[in-house]
């Protein structure tokens, strides 16, 4: 197979896409010479052919669509639900999806998968949805991977949705990385930001990288439906308005479909606290700084009255102070919510990547050098064994607790 | 049993910075690692191979480069270590990238058990595991923070969700992506060592796969790059001073709305 993308003999040496390269692929040994395009780094974004100005840069378009894109309608949500109940981040979808519909001039549909979930899709319309693909057997009772896929992938491939989001959650991830692989479409994961292409309508797909310190921009110009699974908390819930009218289509499936090699045996939720920590609005973290298990406590308190779930550095989970699933950072969960509390967490580049992006940020700590300052909204250089219980007890006050 | 671990070579920090004149990616003189994540993926063979006897593979997609990230994993004790590597690969996705992986992996034949880590750190999907298993039918368990038992048909695993754990049993061959829960990776030996430089990593190009050229690199990758951009900076906010009797009061005062406000 020859290169898809090479430097022709037009080539002055300017040397301007040895600059353009977001990935530095591209490299001139001496002024004189054509620059050397490494492929292996080299992801044919195109900025190098964008920025020579001698038109010296041939890089291999992609075949054209061998689909009909005009015959994908509507935007898709997979409404994602636990033991019947409607997950939080469905009505963000519905509540972003409502604006892409919009603008495509296009339906809002929501999928939902389950038993004995037809009273839901009342919730789901009176949130926006104009149509519910509703698939209602005691096989979907529970999520599977493999059952799940495939009564999605039967789905897609006989309503062809032009776009399709999902939450960026464990099942969400799991689940449509499999129906994106079997329905040849194109994929983007844990979306930030969502719009429409006005030239091309294609669906323009923000996603942080390298843990949030870059941002890029995908689309899919050549597959359809769009795909992009979206972080949590991000968007704006959907309002309900009961007067909102939409239809259910009750979907046959083959009975086939709906069998699963693995099998869920049981289910055992944390006991350890309550709140999930991708879902809280606000979450209260603790580091090395709180020295013990015990010291967790503190952290709890405050949770507890200002209604917050309990995050943690690695440093914490490492030490056995608290369960690996509220780590926050690189090797844990990424979270954004409104108010991130951090006391005794130093803010090392990995822990950051997991909450930089929460709207207000708070840092407790005794060191005034510390990197967590950098990324707060307020600061506090103290101790946190003086801060925290005075923050619980005048919160306490404050809110009426 | 033959496992068969999946690793990724991605620059050693997320700390990259986009340079604000050039507009490029500034990621000079960073080291290249194995993915944090398949590091646990690598123990975890390591560690079930332990158990039951059996062989594990590293498998890469990547350029020559990536062969030293296959020598540390065969440093930590893997048997032996596959490089894909061809110009065609250039450009791939997360769909490209499974579909050569799996094609590797049907080549490779007999498997039981496919390890990824939960995600990789620089493109941060999740979405190269299961795409694994789909390409070639598989039942996959992602997030797996604990094997609770394995023998020659099945496997029982741990799923870690948002608000607890599943328990999923699937008969094998069945693909894993495991998170950092499950093990704590081990140094390599001396001996394994000694292994890693001795080694012959085999090398295989998109010819020796049969793969479709259309399902390779940039023409099997349905996603499109259209701009990269550093997000708006955050500015490190007011520092709030004096004692904490002082402070607690106007900290409680700038957050109060927001608070009220994130319950609703
Ligand atoms: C591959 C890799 C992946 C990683 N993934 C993650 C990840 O997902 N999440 C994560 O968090 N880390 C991760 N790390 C680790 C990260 O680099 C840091 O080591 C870790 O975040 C440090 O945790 P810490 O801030 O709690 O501890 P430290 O860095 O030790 O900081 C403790 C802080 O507490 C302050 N302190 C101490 N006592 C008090 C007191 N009484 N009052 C107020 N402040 C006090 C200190 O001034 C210090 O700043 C990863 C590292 C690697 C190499
Ligand atoms: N190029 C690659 N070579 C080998 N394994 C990979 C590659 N890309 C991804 N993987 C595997 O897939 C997992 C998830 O990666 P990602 O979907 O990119 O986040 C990683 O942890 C690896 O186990």
């Amino acid at each position: 197979m020859s290169d898809p993308i090479k430097i022709n003999e037009k080539c002055v040496f300017c040397g301007a896409c040895v600059k353009a390269c977001p990935f530095g692929a591209i490299t001139q040994t001496e002024r004189k010479t054509v620059p050397v395009i490494d492929l292996m780094k080299c992801t044919l974004c195109g900025a190098c052919v964008a920025s020579c100005k001698f038109d010296a840069i041939w890089m291999k378009e992609k075949s054209a669509a061998t689909i009909d894109l005009s015959s994908f309608k509507d935007v898709w949500v997979f409404a994602e639900q636990h033991d019947g109940v409607i997950q939080s981040i469905t009505f963000e979808l519905l509540g972003e999806g409502r604006k892409l519909a919009d603008s495509l001039g296009m339906k809002l549909c929501a999928v939902l998968l389950g038993s004995n979930v037809q009273k839901q899709t009342a919730e789901l319309i009176a949130r926006g949805a104009d149509k519910v693909y509703l698939v209602d057997r005691p096989a979907l009772e529970h999520f599977q991977d493999e059952s799940y896929a495939n009564v999605l992938i039967d789905l897609v491939k006989r309503h062809k949705p032009n776009v399709f989001l999902c939450g960026a959650s464990t099942i969400g991830r799991s689940l449509v990385s499999r129906v994106a692989v079997r329905v040849n479409a194109g994929l983007t994961a844990d979306c930030t930001a969502l719009a429409i292409d006005p030239k091309t309508l294609n669906l323009l797909q923000t996603r942080p990288a390298f843990g949030g310190n870059i941002m890029a921009t995908i689309e899919t110009p050549n597959a359809r439906p769009q795909m992009a699974t979206v972080r949590h908390k991000v968007m704006k819930e959907a309002d309900v308005n009961p007067a909102h009218k939409g239809e259910v289509s009750m979907e046959t499936i083959a009975e086939v479909l709906l069998h699963s090699k693995a099998r869920r045996l049981k289910f055992v939720p944390e006991t350890e606290t309550t709140m999930n920590i991708a879902e809280a609005n606000i979450i209260v973290s603790g580091g090395r700084g709180l020295q013990t298990a015990e010291n967790f406590a503190l952290l709890r308190e405050l949770a507890d009255v200002i209604g917050a779930g309990v995050g943690a550095s690695r440093a914490a989970v490492d030490s056995n102070w608290i369960p690996y699933s509220h780590q926050v950072g690189q090797t844990g969960k990424t979270v954004c919510p409104k108010i991130y509390i951090a006391a005794g967490i130093s803010g090392q580049i990995q822990h950051l990547a997991g909450m930089q992006s929460s709207d207000i940020i708070v840092a407790i700590n005794k060191d005034a050098d510390a990197p967590i300052f950098k990324v707060a909204t307020y600061g506090i250089v103290g101790d946190l064994f003086e801060i925290l219980p005075l923050l619980t007890q005048q919160f306490r006050k404050v809110l009426g607790k | 049993m033959r496992y068969v671990v999946c690793i990724k070579q991605v620059p050693e920090t997320t700390d990259v910075k986009i340079n604000p004149e050039t507009n490029t990616l500034m990621r000079d003189g960073v080291a290249a690692i194995i993915n944090p994540f398949d590091m646990y993926a690598i123990e975890e063979g390591l560690r079930l191979k332990a158990k039951t006897g059996g062989t594990v593979t590293v498998l890469s997609m990547g350029p020559p480069q990536a062969d030293a990230a296959l020598r540390e994993a065969i440093s930590m004790g893997a048997d032996d270590g596959i490089l894909l590597s061809d110009r065609a690969f250039a450009g791939s996705d997360t769909w490209a990238t499974s579909y050569t992986l799996a094609m590797a992996i049907r080549k490779i034949g007999a498997f039981d058990i496919i390890l990824c880590g939960k995600q990789a750190s620089d493109g941060d999907t999740a979405q190269v595991g299961p795409g694994i298993a789909i390409h070639l039918d598989l039942p996959q368990i992602t997030y797996v923070r604990k094997i609770e038992s394995i023998d020659e048909k099945t496997i029982v695993a741990e799923r870690l969700m948002e608000n607890g754990y599943e328990v999923i049993q699937a008969p094998l061959p069945c693909v894993l992506t495991v998170v950092k829960e499950i093990n704590e990776p081990r140094l390599p030996s001396l001996k394994g060592k000694l292994a890693a430089k001795k080694a012959v990593i085999t090398t295989w190009k998109a010819a020796d796969l049969q793969c479709d050229p259309k399902c390779i690199g940039l023409e099997g990758s349905p996603t499109k790059v259209v701009k990269i951009f550093t997000p708006p900076a955050r500015q490190g906010g007011e520092m709030l001073k004096g004692e904490p009797s002082e402070i607690v009061p106007q900290l409680i005062a700038k957050l109060k709305d927001a608070i009220l406000g994130a319950a609703n």
